[in-house]
């Protein structure tokens, strides 16, 4: 019936005869037309426009150093998308994710961020986890008035100095993830802190953030040692630690992470003082690691646990499975995979609040952007269960950040065992500022 | 080789800045925003190209000039709150000062000391950026504010995240710094340039200052590379220490020797083929900066002297 154009061609249905429209003919056409308009095929045509899919544009850190990360966030994702879609997708329509690699750079960041809203004409553009390439796209997202769903764990967003359209509604931030952990912290592990932390901007957060919280907790930190980003032995560093610590609190990042283990471990044997990190350091390397031996009985920050937990919710267990780790967090098949299991429950959750707010903001397309943002912005909570494995969250549509609960892990016989899981109000603070003043 | 004559050469190149102006009425908004991206990092390279491939002088430090521009512009909005023209020419002279400093300094050296030492410069110019994390925002850098990007010229005011204004903006920066290349490469200083090049002994032994005739380069190369860094600050709104990293010194030297060192075009040809083929290339592969390497390498073997540098060599021996 398509001409060779694509066209649909009349003359071939009988409706218009070559040689002319007889009156017979347009009374048998009308009645035709009239057939066609209630039959399946026409509603479904008619309905082309609002049944496109939604197309999310995923950031994704396929190379560089976040790559590690971006291949789990992908998992998850991809693992999400399919449940949303085979629940029905959003307000009707399928969900479709673009992907496109911004290398872990923020230049290549805004690139692309400008690419899903000039190019592939995305709905929202999600996913970006390294701090310095959403800080980096965030202009670019607020210029080009796409809403922009971050699952970076940064205290950027709910430090209101990005833009209206940024959001960080699945992962709770560092400033407080740090907080929430003071208590714990000063209860059990000890109450002088000697903090090691790399020297730069994920450490500050940490070398910022954890002395007043340990304060209000009636622990100190004694000492604070950066060391440069650039180090690759750290023995020399360890004299500075005062020998009345109680603590060390670590946070270091990168490879250089087990050379760090390992030299703690030669510098102090087994006479140590506690030790408490977070996971961000080890996240996709596996625990039984040669040199991690040293680490045993030490603690974890753990967003999401790791390890399958004896108290596992139904919930968690099926997020699991449809993401696809087994009980040690490594992919199902290769134990020698190991997740970012800490982290990436996050790109889960943040989809299911973007179908919330798409949902509440009766989202039809791209012109409905800034009802998306108003829409977001009026949420309030989240409640545990399959779209929030992880567990219960507040929503601060002022600051456009999540509240969560952390866990807190003890490694123990080659495991993340979780010892204790915080309050929302643990890691509540002051709003820094309002962005729905921002005008849309 | 043989020399256009100057209405030949101007024509060329206001032909090309013609054509740029008029792509932005066609191209589709996404390549409409890249390609001003593009402008303002060919200026970049441009910068680049002054020194290496006039002067022969391998930096590979240049990031710390763009920095300086980036950092100069952006923190004199978002620490100072100045408006953008004061912010603009903060940046550049702060690429001025620097390049100063830095010539007198690393142009005791020559060859691969030079590479080395500038090499270093740049890197202590990257870990001050994280030092001073309190002011300049560290690893994860800044953004300076949607609001401040605005330029007032009197009762008017231009708004530098607007697509069009930005495009003119890099439009703009890159016909002027493109015709002030061509005229310094076309005057009696840019030969004595090409001069200390193919020998600067010779050039000594002819009377000419060389030391002076290099770090008169070095800033104007310097300079030139900070005007891009403090455009980028200004129409993409972001600073980050990723700018000033060792990646940001490579990639202008790859985009020259792309494009061709040595020819005022070049640096724009590079950086265009060197953005479109990572772009493209991205979309259908991981392994992208493998594609990239190939074609680099395919390159290196038909274009020995860059896209434009062989087509002069072969075909058209009077391009500047």
């Amino acid at each position: 019936m398509a001409d060779k154009n694509g066209f649909f061609d009349l003359s071939k249905t009988g409706l218009i005869s070559k040689t002319g429209l007889t009156r017979r003919t347009a009374l048998k056409g009308l009645a035709a037309g009239a057939g066609l308009a209630v039959a399946p095929g026409f509603v479904r045509y008619s309905q082309a426009q609002s049944s496109a899919p939604i197309k999310i544009g995923f950031q994704s850190h396929r190379t560089g150093i976040g790559a590690a990360y971006g291949r789990w966030y992908e998992k998850t994702t991809a693992a999400a998308v399919k449940a949303i879609n085979a629940a029905g997708g959003i307000n009707g329509r399928q969900v479709e994710v673009i992907i496109e690699d911004d290398g872990t750079d923020p230049g290549r960041g805004a690139e692309v961020v400008g690419k899903f809203a000039t190019q592939h004409k995305t709905d929202i553009v999600f996913g970006t986890l390294f701090s310095h390439v959403v800080i980096g796209s965030a202009p670019a997202a607020g210029e080009a008035k796409i809403p922009y769903f971050v699952v970076s764990e940064g205290h950027h967003v709910a430090s209101t100095k990005l833009n209206r359209y940024v959001f960080q509604p699945g992962i709770t931030d560092v400033k407080s993830q740090i907080q929430s952990m003071a208590p714990w912290i000063a209860a059990n592990a000890g109450k002088k802190v000697t903090q090691i932390f790399p020297d730069f901007a994920f450490g500050y957060d940490h070398r910022d953030y954890l002395p007043p919280a340990l304060k209000a907790q009636g622990a100190e930190v004694i000492a604070q040692i950066a060391i440069p980003p650039t180090e690759s032995s750290f023995t020399k560093y360890f004299p500075q630690i005062p020998p009345e610590t109680e603590v060390i609190y670590h946070v270091m990042v990168g490879p250089a992470v087990l050379t760090f283990v390992k030299e703690l471990g030669e510098f102090y044997g087994s006479n140590r003082p506690q030790l408490f990190g977070f996971i961000d350091s080890l996240e996709a390397t596996d625990i039984n690691s040669p040199g991690l031996e040293f680490l045993d009985g030490s603690h974890f920050w753990e967003g999401s646990p790791r390890y399958a937990q004896p108290d596992d919710s139904a919930a968690q267990k099926a997020y699991r499975a449809a993401v696809g780790i087994d009980d040690n967090g490594a992919a199902v098949g290769d134990p020698k995979d190991v997740s970012t299991a800490a982290h990436m429950f996050g790109c889960w959750e943040t989809l299911y609040v973007v179908k919330k707010a798409m949902e509440d903001a009766g989202y039809k397309g791209p012109e409905d952007r800034a009802k998306l943002v108003e829409a977001t912005e009026a949420l309030t909570a989240f409640a545990e269960g399959p779209e929030h494995p992880q567990g219960p969250k507040t929503f601060n549509g002022k600051i456009h950040q999540c509240f969560g609960i952390q866990n807190i892990s003890k490694v123990e016989g080659g495991k993340l065992k979780v010892v204790h899981k915080t309050k929302i109000e643990d890691g509540l603070y002051e709003a820094e500022g309002d962005y729905t003043k921002q005008a849309l | 080789m043989s020399e256009a004559s100057p209405a030949k050469a101007y024509a060329l190149h206001l032909g090309v800045i013609a054509l740029l102006f008029a792509l932005s009425f066609v191209l589709p908004e996404y390549y409409h925003g890249l390609l001003a991206r593009i402008m303002v990092l060919a200026v970049f390279a441009m910068g680049y190209n002054m020194l290496f491939g006039y002067v022969g002088l391998l930096s590979l430090g240049h990031a710390m000039f763009f920095g300086a521009g980036l950092y100069g512009a952006g923190l004199a909005i978002i620490q100072l709150g100045w408006g953008v023209p004061l912010a603009f020419l903060v940046g550049i002279a702060c690429g001025a000062v620097l390049a100063l400093v830095i010539g007198l300094l690393a142009l005791r050296t020559t060859g691969v000391a030079f590479m080395i030492v500038t090499m270093m410069f740049a890197q202590v110019f990257s870990l001050l950026i994280l030092y001073f994390a309190t002011w300049t925002g560290g690893d994860q850098g800044q953004v300076v504010p949607q609001p401040a990007r605005v330029l007032n010229l009197g009762a008017t005011s231009l708004d530098l995240t607007d697509p069009t204004v930005r495009y003119m903006s890099a439009l703009l920066l890159f016909s002027l710094v493109l015709l002030v290349t061509l005229a310094i490469v076309r005057s009696r200083y840019g030969r004595v340039l090409v001069a200390i090049r193919e020998n600067e002994e010779r050039t000594k032994m002819l009377g000419y200052d060389t030391f002076s005739n290099k770090l008169m380069a070095v800033v104007v190369s310097g300079t030139i590379c900070a005007a891009s860094g403090a455009a980028y600050a200004l129409l993409f709104g972001y600073v980050g220490s990723s700018f000033a990293s060792v990646q940001y010194s490579i990639l202008p030297l790859l985009w020259v020797l792309l494009g061709g060192a040595a020819t005022t075009l070049g640096p724009l040809i590079g950086t265009v083929f060197m953005y479109y083929v990572i772009d493209v290339s991205s979309g259908y592969t991981s392994a992208y900066l493998l594609i990239v390497g190939i074609a680099l390498i395919l390159l290196v073997l038909f274009f020995p002297k860059g896209i434009l540098g062989t087509i002069r060599q072969r075909w058209l021996g009077w391009l500047p």
